[in-house]
């Protein structure tokens, strides 16, 4: 675990999921993602997994989740274009609580965009990608090392929750190589899912009180029932209107009830801060250089990270925007995070919205004449 | 109900939403004996179906059943198969499910040859939805999106299967019931992707617009339009047009994709390679 590697970003997530159990993938090339399908063709057949180039990104999202009821944990990476072809297999895979993770390594869009430059675009479409109410959890690293970690979170999160979960990385993160150092804290355990009680009848959607149920793998002696239609606790389709509500909010509940957990945020210098800078992925490395630098300067500036940005950490944020003078949210698209800081802050604070839309990382520069200006 | 119907059927899931009349139920039967005939353990099999009337097939089955998304069953069984070879695994689907949305799916999966066998309900019409022209529709015939006729030419699903690289491609009907039972033993046992497409009765929604009034008058047009391969064989292009050929139309022995893979696993491992 000591040696330094050099790593880029997509190398990290390969390595994660791998290390959380991952055993297959099935993609279909897109730029910016497609080195996270190379190495998995290279990697998983090393150890018995398999990997899986399919005809389009819906055939993929479907070998996933068809994998994934086989028992294996299953993995699939793309970017805007496909994540959008995805949509539909996602909202299966929430339904249906089938466990499943997505890398969505964002470009400029829309449509083909700019395919080859970086966007913090997707930012909503994670969240809301899929018709109808749905849990779904989005994780956004920051560093290689960051992305090893959490791609392995996020594998143990769906294996543990039942909720697919996004690793969204933006172009830069994805390509830029650097040297990481894993320390004890990056190692990835493997979590599996929770199986059926051997000896007790067998219910595929029980309402259990820790509101995940149970998962049998096919083929392991349970035969039952999945499907995309509202089920009840036996799988089988149901339009009962009080069943319907109840296993519905028992579905999106999970969000909440685990939310503590799934939440995850970094603070740096954010308690005595006078202005505080809400960012992810690439842009909240601008975001860390300009605290370094404007500490040097005698300016006090603090960045909040939300490292999880599904469920959207508002506690956090309102609670450490209270009494600032003001709260800077700077984001390669026209404004997507800074919808949510603005119903977190809800008017305490003033916001500022920063946003950069030529293809270009916001630079600490961008960010740090702005607070001059607010200071 | 039979013994076989109380064995392979969840019968606290019956009636069915079948239309009185519907050829699903008839293939339903055909495919329970096909399965009690190759003796498979109900745990070992997979049944995975698409979105429409034939799709709801699963539910009602005692397997492990997985009711996927419209046109994706094939990815879905791709996954599965991939992650559990020991898995039987077949695929249903309807013929707009399996050739207009999951068209590429399909020809996708007769390409790579894995081990399972897909079963397609072709009645000629989407079902489910009311009736509109699906790529089987025959030219001329009413749908309620066809009000004055289709004019779309339409797909035949075995040439298709076939072109794609299937490694067995059968035909059968929901009127030739026995012979649709060997057919899907048969396409079962076959080693790789097997196609069974089953020419099916929708009177509700393809009947009842084209004059074919009753179940009966769809399931004796069956009778008086299917050919066995060899009577086919003998006759001209004259008087083939409006028939279609019925039984086996196609096996070829290519390797199968999973143990395909297997292989490369071993041969990984092994470092057995100058790649990678
Ligand atoms: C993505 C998507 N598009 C459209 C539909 C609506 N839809 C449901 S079933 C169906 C077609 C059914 O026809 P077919 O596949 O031939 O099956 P049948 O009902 O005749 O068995 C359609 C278009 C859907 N469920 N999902
Ligand atoms: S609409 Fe047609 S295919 Fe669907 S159940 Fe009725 S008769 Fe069968």
């Amino acid at each position: 675990m000591n040696d330094a590697k050099l790593l880029a970003g997509s190398d990290a997530c390969v390595f994660g999921a791998l290390a959380a159990g991952v055993r297959f993938f099935a993609g279909y090339p897109i730029t910016p993602s497609s080195e996270i399908a190379n190495l998995f063709a290279r990697e998983l057949p090393k150890l018995g997994g398999k990997f899986m180039q399919m005809e389009d990104e819906i055939a993929s999202m479907g070998a996933v989740i068809g994998a994934s009821c086989a028992g294996l944990k299953a993995i699939t990476a793309t970017s805007g274009p496909g994540f959008s072809l995805k949509q539909e297999n996602i909202g299966f895979a929430a339904e249906a609580e089938i466990p499943c993770v997505i890398i969505n390594v964002m470009r400029y869009g829309p449509s083909t965009g700019l395919p080859t430059t970086s966007s913090q675009g997707d930012f909503m479409q994670t969240r809301w990608g899929t018709h109808g109410d749905h849990a779904i959890i989005v994780i956004a690293p920051y560093t290689a090392r960051e992305a090893y970690r959490e791609t392995g979170r996020a594998v143990n999160l769906s294996e543990r929750y039942r909720i697919p979960v996004i690793i969204l990385l933006d172009e830069i993160l994805s390509h830029l190589r650097e040297r990481v150092e894993f320390k004890e804290e990056d190692i990835v355990t493997v979590i599996d899912r929770k199986g059926p009680v051997p000896g007790t009848p067998y219910l595929p959607y029980e309402d259990t009180d820790d509101m995940i149920p149970p998962f049998a793998g096919f083929g392991d002696g349970y035969r039952y029932h999945i499907t995309g239609l509202i089920h009840d606790k036996t799988g089988f389709p149901t339009s009962d209107p009080g069943t319907i509500d109840r296993v519905m909010r028992r579905m999106n509940g999970k969000l909440d009830y685990y939310r503590d957990k799934i939440v995850r945020v970094k603070y740096v210098d954010v308690d005595n801060a006078d202005v505080l800078i809400v960012a992810f992925g690439s842009v909240a490395r601008s975001a860390e250089e300009v605290v370094r630098s404007m500490k040097k300067a005698g300016k006090r500036v603090g960045l909040l990270r939300p490292v999880t940005l599904w469920p959207f950490p508002d506690r956090e944020i309102r609670e450490a925007a209270a009494g600032k003078r003001a709260v800077i949210v700077p984001e390669m698209n026209l404004g997507q995070m800074v919808r949510e800081v603005e119903r977190a802050v809800a008017g305490t604070v003033p916001i500022h919205p920063l946003n950069r839309i030529d293809g270009g990382l916001i630079t600490p520069h961008e960010i740090s004449d702005l607070i001059e200006e607010l200071l | 109900m039979d013994a076989i119907h109380r064995k392979y059927l969840r019968m606290d899931k019956l009636p069915h939403i079948w239309c009185p009349g519907c050829g699903n139920g008839i293939i339903m039967g055909s495919f329970i004996r096909a399965i009690d005939r190759l003796g498979y353990d109900q745990d070992s099999v997979a049944a995975v179906s698409g979105i429409g009337c034939s799709g709801r097939i699963t539910g009602y089955m005692d397997f492990n059943t997985l009711h996927t998304t419209h046109g994706r069953a094939l990815a879905f069984a791709t996954g599965l198969k991939m992650a559990k070879p020991g898995l039987k695994v077949f695929v249903f689907m309807g013929d707009g499910d399996a050739t207009a949305i999951g068209g590429n799916h399909l020809i996708h999966a007769c390409r790579r040859n894995i081990d399972m066998t897909a079963i397609i309900f072709n009645n000629h019409i989407y079902g489910m939805t009311g009736g509109q022209y699906s790529p089987t529709t025959p030219r001329d015939a009413y749908a309620t999106t066809a009000p004055y006729g289709t004019m779309d030419p339409h797909f035949d699903i075995a040439k298709l299967c076939v072109g794609a690289g299937a490694s067995y491609v059968a035909r059968g009907t929901s009127y030739h019931a026995k012979m649709l039972t060997d057919l899907i033993v048969e396409g079962a046992e076959h080693k790789g992707f097997s196609v069974i497409e089953i020419i099916t009765h929708c009177p509700v929604n393809f009947g009842r617009r084209n004059e074919l009034e009753t179940p009966v008058d769809m399931l004796l047009w069956q009778k008086d339009h299917a050919l066995r391969m060899a009577k086919a064989a003998k006759m001209t292009d004259d008087e083939l047009k409006d028939r279609f050929v019925i039984g086996r139309i196609h096996r070829a022995d290519i390797p199968e994709y999973v143990e395909e893979y297997d292989r490369l696993i071993e041969m990984v491992r092994k470092g057995d390679t100058d790649r990678g």
